[in-house]
């Protein structure tokens, strides 16, 4: 017997105001960043020192650009819903808080785009 | 606002520092250094896509003594969150809650993000052909 009220069942709130999504968007991003970093580090030590050349046939490689797109992705999903909670832990005031929100969200979207074209037009330019 | 100038319970001021609660804030510091840090991998990525130029520069960035110091700090920090971070799914799974796995994991994970961050450096150096 589920001891929602009808109110609470209509709106669909309870006092978290959302579901866990923010929870299981967090691990989940988590599982995949476990053997992305792992690969990432591998092939950035392996690539260090390259010239311009090596780091465009490094980037340009097809599974090493959808690995590193799917880094990005990853990464800046699970770094905004992180920073996201920092921000609601530390800042008290409402205004501010949410302003702090926006712009984390907001870089998190523009910078993940502007990494994923930049990988893709190495993939597809050869720059 | 009324409640600004309440008096609080001193809290840090008071609480023993363990090995969990540094290791707890320590992920929550680390992971706010890596998605600052990740404007640096977007910087290099969008470097490498403009040419040469641009990615020469960036290149002295991170090969300078201030870059090579944010790097290897960086770096840390991502062995760190990431161990940690594993110890974090593990609770998740509901294992390594009691005390004494719970500290021993946690210098595990010390452990595993220094030697990482050495091993790492090394390679790179060692891809380097010396430092």
């Amino acid at each position: 017997m589920s001891m929602r009220s009808p109110l609470g069942r209509a709106r669909g709130l309870g006092s978290a105001k959302a579901g866990t999504q923010h929870w299981w968007a967090q691990r989940l991003t988590a599982i995949a960043l476990v053997p992305l970093s792992i690969w990432f580090v591998i092939a950035i030590v392996a690539a260090t020192g390259s010239d311009h050349s090596g780091a465009i046939a490094f980037i340009g490689n097809p599974v090493t650009a959808v690995l590193l797109i799917l880094l990005i992705v990853a990464t800046f999903h699970h770094a905004q819903l992180g920073l996201q909670v920092v921000i609601e832990d530390y800042v008290h005031t409402k205004s501010v808080e949410i302003t702090l929100l926006l712009l984390v969200k907001g870089a998190a979207i523009v910078l993940a785009l502007a990494a994923i074209f930049a990988v893709l037009s190495i993939a597809f330019g050869g720059a | 606002m009324a409640t600004d100038n309440r008096p609080l319970s001193p809290h840090l001021q008071v609480y023993k520092p363990q090995l969990t609660s540094m290791l707890s804030i320590l992920h929550r510091i680390t992971g706010v250094v890596l998605a600052i840090g990740a404007l640096l991998l977007v910087w290099w990525l969008i470097a490498a896509a403009a040419g040469p130029d641009a990615y020469d520069s960036a290149q002295g960035f991170i090969g300078s003594i201030l870059g090579r110091l944010l790097l290897f700090g960086w770096t840390f920090a991502l062995f760190y969150h990431l161990a940690n971070g594993i110890r974090h799914l593990a609770w998740d799974a509901g294992w390594g809650f009691e005390l004494n796995v719970a500290y021993a994991t946690g210098w595990l994970v010390v452990i595993v993000s220094i030697v990482l961050t050495f091993v790492s450096w090394i390679g790179g150096y060692a891809a380097l052909g010396g430092i």
